[in-house]
């Protein structure tokens, strides 16, 4: 399993992203942006989370324009797995490798505490060691998470199973830290092999961070 | 020339800036708000001797690729000689 862990100007995720990663077992490589090929051995790219170009603009609006940005869009056509956390989810927005958009969270904070979320989908092979109404305790850390899509696209989103993460209590009740339409947490595209998520599940990954339930989401990558 | 974009949430879009600032209008008793909007506005020097034509065009094209994000945001283009 390799793991190539993409580094903008203003990332500050990739070390927490590799740690992860490499306690499953999987070999990674931080690529710079500027870079315009991935390596030639990758299973997956990932797009951690920060504050790619100080978030100018919009989240990552700028980023989307790096030159590897090309290359990641077309291993994205080809079918490669992409998983984009936080900023990262941003920029696959932005990139529009997922649909939908980011607006600042509802109540204008910057939100940065645990997290329930509830996986509605694991029919997709990141979510595929998990069980659909698992309630996973993970963190969030962002200011636009304020996940919205027009009401059509959500409709054909649900029916494809691209809808795979909600925000919610630790029952599994409704939740939404920062009004994201149905307190969406996470999605996929519709071949299922692009993938973002706004929770960080590489900062749960050890019980001394008091909770281990991002390396089982990771893991499904190694199935 | 400059060109002056501005960039807003869609209609239909919830604003949170723009019911923050409603709100807050309301609690200093400025009563008569019925919506607030909150956008930006990016100003763009243009090089002389373009036509309003091609400004407006080239405008367009920065808008739809860069500067707004038209899932969720509407602009407008004002060119002032």
């Amino acid at each position: 399993m390799n793991v190539a862990i993409i580094r903008f100007p203003g990332t500050n995720c990739e070390f927490d992203t590799q740690y992860a990663f490499e306690r499953l077992g999987a070999k990674t490589q931080i690529v710079w942006h500027k870079e315009e090929e991935l390596p030639k051995k990758c299973d997956l790219v990932v797009l951690p989370g920060g504050f790619s170009y100080g978030d100018y603009l919009r989240s990552g609006a700028i980023a989307r324009f790096s030159p590897i940005m090309k290359a990641v869009g077309e291993f994205a056509k080809k079918g490669g797995y992409v998983l984009g956390i936080c900023n990262g989810f941003q920029i696959l927005l932005e990139s529009h490798l997922l649909p939908g958009a980011m607006k600042r969270n509802e109540n204008l904070h910057f939100i940065s505490k645990f997290q329930y979320i509830k996986v509605i989908d694991n029919d997709n092979k990141f979510l595929s060691a998990t069980n659909k109404g698992d309630i996973l305790n993970i963190p969030i850390a962002h200011a636009e998470g304020n996940y919205y899509v027009e009401q059509n696209r959500l409709k054909r989103m649900y029916d494809q199973g691209q809808v795979i993460l909600q925000y919610c209590d630790a029952q599994g009740a409704y939740d939404n830290p920062n009004g994201s339409v149905d307190a969406i947490a996470g999605i996929a595209n519709e071949t299922k092999n692009v993938f973002g998520l706004m929770p960080h599940p590489e900062r749960a990954c050890e019980g001394v961070l008091r909770s281990e339930d991002g390396l089982r989401m990771l893991e499904g990558f190694f199935h | 020339m400059k060109a002056i974009v501005n960039i807003y949430l869609k209609e239909g879009v919830l604003d949170p800036q723009g019911k923050a600032v409603h709100h807050a209008l309301g609690s200093l008793g400025f009563r008569e708000v019925e919506d607030v909007r909150v956008g930006k506005q990016i100003i763009l020097k243009l090089r002389d001797g373009l036509s309003d034509q091609e400004a407006k065009e080239e405008v367009e094209q920065m808008c739809e690729k860069l500067l707004a994000n038209t899932v969720i945001e509407d602009y407008d283009i004002e060119l002032v000689r």
